[in-house]
């Protein structure tokens, strides 16, 4: 493939003629009837107003963990143009990082955060100095192979270090409480609200602070931003770096609510594909709104088909948006 | 190449042979290495025996992949669609209607076919390419695993278990446990495999999926039927990755919604050929050769690890991380693979 076809490949620019484009709130109101045609079918199948609520709360609340995951990958996509195979791979260190704190010194599993996002953005940064840069201008293919092969070197050595079987990391204190009929547990609000907390940083970094502005301005436009004298190498390693610590931070918000297994962050990273591509290659809030939907599709699947199909309903949603809309629902460039 | 024989000078003793078709020279290559490994079951000991016919099989899912991202450039994520497809088309005839393995190979070979066809149409009308490409076959892949998964038609989570025949038999397709038949089974569908891409990548109809591969808009252009070729290269890229699906499933006797379609199997189908070399013939013969034996050296050094290692005994992941590392520095370092890296060289 040659460099042009290759960098078309990266950013397909699907124009849809001008006027079927129906603008930002129009496609967002398309998504919004779709959401409620799915719930009213969902109410329809189940019969239970109180399991679809059930259900929409669950999938927002996490779909907003998601959304954040999602961020790291865009991001880093966005910007280096490399989709990053190794996120979740990534996470799952980070999990393993919360959960051997946890074990280690007893400390409260939210405060691993102060540790898993600066180690995941030191992990990230040598990740990116020592495997990737250089392979800027190397093949799309070369790029998705050595992120592969660093998810399968990672999730292999837990495997080798920690063993297969499945972890849990309790939360002291974790209580149920009601809303409007639902039962929600606090750590999924509280991995909710630090998620989303967390994502608006990130967000107010990338508009509001110097250092964000040179990353988009590195995402428009390498050569130019080099010119008026910003480090691309380095801007692209800060970027891959905070990329990874969103998965360090997720990772933390998340330990309560999963089984730590060396090979949990392939579901993750799935879902965070969807959700990137959803949102938007390179759309930071797009990759927190589609987090948000997804995490509603993976319930409301679960409605109709039952059990272990959640993820079913996932890959309809992206095989659709990829054929239909591969920009994007929000479609908007970079971040 | 030249075929026509140039008589040589007036008076000279010999007339020089001509030189072979590159073709040719590949498929005489082949031959020699195809009677090379026949006895190889006969000399090995049994466990050598069987990280022979495992390589067998990397080298069938090698050549399959090969087909369609090497020479096609259509980077696909998600052969364990079509090798499962072969696994589970078999398995199924043969459980549910007692059909004899080759039939059900064969019927893989459609139905992975058929598969690769409709996804391909379907990924190519949308124009999806690279990065979104790949993850499309992927997703493709997962469906068809949880489709499997969730479906009572295919045995749900369990699988199928091949029925054991209390005799040897070719049309069964099953041998006594340690039997030189199923390497030399294996390798006369390897050795197929390998012909077929040769012949294929010399083929007008190789050459025009070389030509779509290097510039899709000029091969356009100049009135090459884009799409019909690209359909044909996934068609078959997928029926041999169908035929090592069908194969693993009779060897293995066993087969379940991840060992066919599990994303560590489209894994196990680029690893080799991006060792060896994408797009080259060879590459997926070294590569799955490289492979191959790696999981058998860690499988070893895991059940009698050096003292230094001992932490190691009875530990999973060796293998994948050995492999992974390899990878890495294949990409990093020899950007062509080995074959591809030897042929630039050869080259100049």
């Amino acid at each position: 493939m040659s460099e042009t076809a290759q960098r078309a490949a990266l950013a397909p620019e699907v124009s849809p003629p001008q006027k079927k484009d129906r603008g930002f709130l129009g496609r967002a109101g398309v998504v919004g009837g779709v959401l409620v045609v799915a719930i009213v079918v969902a109410l329809l199948q189940s019969g239970s107003g109180l399991v679809v609520w059930q259900s929409v709360v669950t999938g927002l609340l996490t779909g907003g963990l998601y959304g954040l995951i999602a961020m790291g990958l865009t991001l880093i996509f966005g910007v280096l143009d490399i989709v990053n195979f190794a996120h979740g791979a990534l996470l799952a260190v980070a999990m393993f990082i919360s959960f051997g704190m946890v074990q280690a010194t007893g400390m409260h599993p939210y405060l691993t955060l102060v540790i898993a996002i600066p180690a995941l953005f030191l992990i990230g940064a040598a990740v990116h100095r020592g495997l990737l840069s250089g392979t800027g201008g190397s093949s799309l293919e070369n790029q998705l192979l050595i992120t592969l092969g660093l998810s399968l070197l990672l999730e292999n050595g837990l495997l080798m270090f920690f063993g297969a079987e499945p972890k849990t990391i309790a939360l002291p204190g974790d209580f149920q409480f009601p809303l409007l009929g639902a039962v929600v547990a606090g750590s999924r609000l509280y991995a909710f609200l630090g998620a989303i907390l967390l994502g608006a940083l990130l967000y107010w970094l990338l508009r509001r602070t110097r250092l964000g502005t040179a990353i988009r301005a590195v995402a428009a436009h390498g050569p130019g931003a080099e010119l008026v004298g910003i480090n691309v190498r380095r801007i692209h390693t800060l970027t891959f770096a905070i990329g990874t610590a969103c998965a360090g931070a997720a990772a933390a918000l998340a330990g309560p609510l999963v089984t730590v297994t060396p090979t949990l962050g392939e579901q993750f990273n799935i879902t965070a594909f969807v959700v990137v591509v959803l949102g938007g290659m390179g759309n930071v809030v797009g990759a927190l709104v589609g987090g948000l939907l997804i995490g509603l599709v993976e319930q409301l699947t679960t409605i109709y088909l039952g059990g272990q199909s959640s993820l079913l309903g996932v890959f309809v949603v992206f095989i659709l948006v990829l054929f239909l809309r591969p920009q994007g629902l929000f479609g908007r460039k970079a971040a | 190449m030249s075929t026509i024989t140039i008589a040589g000078p007036a008076g000279a003793e010999k007339v020089k042979a001509p030189p072979l078709r590159p073709q040719n020279r590949q498929l005489a290559i082949l031959a020699v290495l195809v009677l090379i490994a026949i006895p190889l079951p006969l000399i090995l000991p049994p466990a050598q025996g069987a990280v022979a016919v495992r390589i067998l099989i990397f080298l069938l899912m090698a050549v399959g992949w090969n087909i369609m991202s090497g020479f096609g450039g259509m980077f696909s994520f998600g052969h364990a669609a079509y090798f499962g497809l072969g696994a589970y088309t078999s398995a199924y005839l043969l459980v549910k209607h007692n059909v004899s393995p080759w039939i059900g190979m064969v019927a893989g070979m459609a139905v992975a076919a058929a598969a690769a066809v409709l996804i391909g149409y379907f990924s190519f009308r949308y124009k999806l390419q690279g990065a979104y490409f790949a993850l499309a076959t992927f997703a493709f892949a997962e469906m068809l695993r949880l489709v499997v998964t969730s479906s009572a038609f295919a045995n749900k989570a369990v699988g199928f278990t091949v029925p054991l025949i209390p005799d040897s038999s070719l049309w069964m397709l099953q041998f006594e446990a340690d039997s030189p038949a199923y390497f030399w089974v294996a390798l006369v569908l390897a050795g197929a495999a390998v012909a077929i891409s040769i012949v294929f990548l010399h083929s007008r109809a190789g050459k025009y999926v070389t030509a779509i591969r290097d510039d899709e808009l000029a091969a356009a252009s100049l009135g090459t039927p884009v799409m019909r070729h690209k359909l044909m290269t996934v068609a078959l890229s997928a029926a041999i990755t169908a035929v090592a699906g069908a194969f693993y499933t009779q060897y293995y006797l066993f087969v379940n919604p991840e060992l066919g379609f599990g994303s560590a199997v489209s894994i196990q189908a680029i690893v080799p050929v991006v060792i060896g070399g994408i797009g080259t013939i060879w590459g997926p013969v070294v590569g799955a050769i490289i492979v191959g034996s790696l999981t058998d050296v860690t499988a070893t050094l895991l059940r009698t690890p050096p003292e230094f290692l001992g932490f190691l005994q009875g530990r999973s992941g060796l293998d994948v991380v050995l492999y992974a590392v390899l990878l890495i520095l294949i990409v990093r370092l020899l950007p062509k693979g080995i074959v591809g890296t030897i042929a630039a060289r050869w080259r100049r």
